[in-house]
């Protein structure tokens, strides 16, 4: 038990909380990180992905780009982006980018196929423009899907943000790295129970806005669908390395 | 992009695939020698599929390195820990497909089993499971190439399989570990997932025409 | 036709698990203790060239001294490394013998004590714990404080004293320890009177700190002395003026269970010929001319014919 009672200690030691290095400090990094590169992640995915859904172009690689990206050591891919780039943030954001489009990508791909032919005839017989039957029809029924992928995508760049601290960047990850390496297993723990909880809370927010911005009656016609998005992005996160 | 470096280190890469592919077979096994328990309990007292849904998408939820850190202080920086960790990332998946799979037999199979006297135990096994096979297989995919990926994580830990070339590279700044430890684990995640796939087509001929879920 | 699937299947599981199990049975077999070369001594390092460069060294002698060697993957540091050979799952590693004193006895690590001091020291302490301390070598690798020549000269530096008056306005950098250890920044306070505006956790001389202090992300970078670096990128070594780094032999350090003579007489015949100079002419092999740390190491050490050919 005194370990447990040690690790209380950090938690509620005063000096942890303060500083460049105290826990708000890099929780909000850690935040920063995440949220830049999932908004940006979503800016390059979503317009791609829409575009293929709505046209049903390539397919193939839309489905399978989830498959691919759940293959892809997320450490082996910052290594890299540092050895070709230095040090900077910008390998750091991009190795997180690279692992958040996929789940994106296959989710609204698929969001957007899974829109009923007749649906979509009925709107073309309405007269609807395509990009009219993409935004008042398609999006909106796939949102669930879309929801999915981005929740995924979202949960998945807040674990793999861990790595930034191994380039010696912030985020929450300094405090695994730095009490990995001084066999502080109070900062080490300490800092793996706020990663952890910073994910569910992603999780559970973004499931929040979801079920908020996805209409009730799709809601559950599609809760299968939503699952299966979750678990084909999220062996992204898990692969991830996150 | 060295080959001669490749040439040089051929045992070692092969060995850190072999410690890949130990802590793959491993965790796989582990996992669903658990998962599939707690879905076939899952599926008897369908109570129990929430929370157990529940719970293991929490445990899948919390970032790999923070699972394999907190185990640090209980177990060290052993192959333990990693191997506890990987088995715990595959049970949401392994448990999820296994359920639904076996939710998918048709009622009226089962009726059917049930009159022609099969009981609970061969009805399972000779008549719902292989039905449920694809799906379960499915899940045994994602599982597996989520592993593989996983792995490379424990090189933070002193393992890693081929994730520990990224290290070497990494130390010394030179990129041919790096695109090599990259590269094999890509294939291996694409060949064992092909090779998933075949044994799928193997074991369920019949299921050729619907494909899976 | 449903019995076959099954009957696969199940064969396909079984087999796989039987495989499992032999695989975790392998897992399971830990280097058995005992008098002499029983199970294969495991040789330890922790994440920097130098280290590295020995760990392959150590190896590479206990084979040739009719032990089999048994590489483990470097660790972040010696705070994770040691209590791994304390514990016995790991019997050799290459330490350093200030630093390894000041872990061992909780105690600094006086600068002002020589070699043999240390040494003795080191060896009161571990004995007990069933850890040999074998001999020295005259190679020494110590903590150096290291910056540009364009920051030299625009801040008048040549000693870690003169870095006293300007520490204020510059940003240090080097691996995580450097925080906590009295030879980090604790030290510098106490025994320089030095405090910088921002220490940065990088890694242990590694890319990660040469990177920053190419690109002025850091001023002050910790390296280690015998690093090849320092000279390629043609950096500036600030001389320790006041006694904080104590000395820093390069000695072996291996579990009693598993020494015999052969190879305790093996690896002191080899740090007998590891000057300061060698080491530093290796590290810079690898990190400079990207060579393999095995190769260089083989290389060496057939070239002392310290291993039989």
């Amino acid at each position: 038990m005194t370990f447990l009672s040690e690790l209380l200690a950090w938690f509620t030691d005063p000096l942890n909380w303060q500083g460049s290095s105290g826990i708000p400090i890099r929780t909000w990094e850690h935040v920063q990180y995440s949220v830049a590169a999932t908004l940006i992640a979503a800016l390059i995915a979503l317009p791609i992905a829409l575009y293929l859904g709505h046209t049903g172009r390539g397919g193939l690689l839309a489905i399978n780009i989830a498959n691919i990206g759940r293959a892809i050591p997320s450490l082996g891919l910052i290594i890299m982006a540092f050895i070709l780039l230095g040090l900077n943030i910008t390998p750091v954001m991009i190795a997180l980018v690279a692992l958040a489009i996929p789940p994106i990508v296959t989710n609204t791909y698929i969001g957007i196929r899974n829109v009923n032919r007749e649906v979509r005839d009925a709107a073309g017989g309405m007269g609807m423009t395509g990009w009219q039957v993409l935004t008042q029809v398609e999006i909106p029924v796939a949102m669930p899907l879309i929801m999915a992928g981005l929740r995924t995508s979202a949960v998945q760049v807040v674990a793999t943000a861990t790595l930034a601290a191994y380039l010696s960047f912030g985020g929450l990850g300094r405090f695994l790295f730095d009490g990995l390496a001084l066999q502080d297993y109070e900062q080490l723990t300490g800092g793996a129970l706020l990663i952890a909880a910073l994910s569910l809370i992603t999780e559970f927010l973004l499931a929040r806005v979801q079920t908020v911005v996805v209409p009730k009656g799709l809601a559950k016609r599609n809760a299968t669908a939503a699952v299966d998005a979750k678990m084909s992005g999220k062996a992204g996160v898990a692969s991830s390395g996150a | 992009m060295d080959w001669g470096w490749v040439q040089d280190h051929l045992d070692e890469i092969q060995s850190l695939f072999f410690q890949h592919a130990q802590f793959t077979l491993l965790a796989l096994v582990y996992g669903f020698a658990i998962a599939f328990p707690l879905a076939l309990a899952a599926t008897r007292w369908p109570r129990l599929y929430t929370p157990i849904l529940g719970l293991t998408g929490i445990l899948f939820t919390i970032p790999s390195i923070a699972l394999f850190m907190l185990m640090m202080p209980f177990t060290g920086p052993t192959a333990t820990t990693c191997l506890i960790a990987l088995t715990i990332y595959t049970l949401l998946v392994l448990v999820r497909n296994t359920v639904e799979g076996l939710k998918g037999v048709p009622r009226e199979v089962r009726e059917a089993a049930e009159a022609m006297g099969y009981r609970r135990f061969k009805q399972l096994f000779r008549v719902e499971l292989p039905i449920a096979l694809p799906v379960i297989i499915a899940g045994i995919r994602i599982a597996v190439v989520t592993t593989i990926g996983l792995v490379t994580i424990t090189a933070l830990i002193g393992f890693g399989g081929l994730g520990a070339l990224f290290i070497d590279g990494f130390r010394q700044a030179f990129g041919t570990p790096i695109i090599v430890g990259f590269a094999l684990s890509v294939l291996f995640a694409v060949a064992a997932d092909l090779a998933l796939v075949g044994a799928q087509r193997l074991l369920t001929p019949w299921a050729r025409g619907g494909g899976s879920r | 036709m449903r019995g076959t699937v099954t009957r696969k299947a199940a064969a396909a599981l079984t087999a796989l698990a039987l495989l499992a199990a032999g695989c975790a049975a392998e897992e399971d077999a830990a280097p058995s203790g005992g008098s002499g070369d029983s199970g294969p001594i495991v040789v330890g390092a922790v994440e920097f060239t130098e280290n590295i460069v020995l760990q392959e060294m150590y190896a590479l002698v206990v084979e040739d001294a009719g032990g089999e060697a048994e590489l483990k993957q470097p660790l972040a540091s010696r705070e994770v490394l040691f209590p791994a050979v304390e514990e016995g799952d790991v019997n050799l590693v290459p330490e350093y013998t200030g630093a390894l004193t000041t872990f061992v006895t909780g105690e600094e690590a006086e600068a002002s004590s020589d070699g043999e001091e240390l040494v003795a020291e080191l060896r009161e302490a571990l004995e007990p714990e069933g850890i040999k301390v074998l001999e020295p070598a005259p190679a020494q690798d110590q903590d150096a404080l290291v910056v540009t020549p364009e920051t030299a000269e625009e801040y008048d530096l040549e000693t870690v004293s003169d870095l006293a008056p300007v520490a204020d306005e510059l940003t240090a950098g080097g691996p995580p320890e450097e925080k906590e250890r009295f030879v980090g920044l604790p030290g510098l306070k106490e025994v320089y009177g030095i405090e910088f505006a921002d220490f940065r956790a990088l890694d242990a001389g590694g890319p990660l700190t040469s990177n920053a202090l190419e690109s002025g992300q850091i001023d002050v970078a910790r390296f280690f002395s015998t690093q090849g670096i320092i000279d390629q990128k043609g950096w500036v070594v600030l001389e320790e003026d006041k006694p904080l780094i104590p000395t820093e032999n390069i000695i072996p350090v291996i579990t009693e269970d598993v020494s015999t003579p052969e190879i305790e007489s093996a690896l002191n015949d080899m740090s007998a010929e590891l000057t300061t100079a060698e080491i530093t002419a290796l590290n810079k092999k690898v990190d400079v001319d990207k060579e393999d740390p095995q190769d260089v190491a083989k290389a060496w050490l057939e070239e002392k014919g310290l291993i039989g050919n």
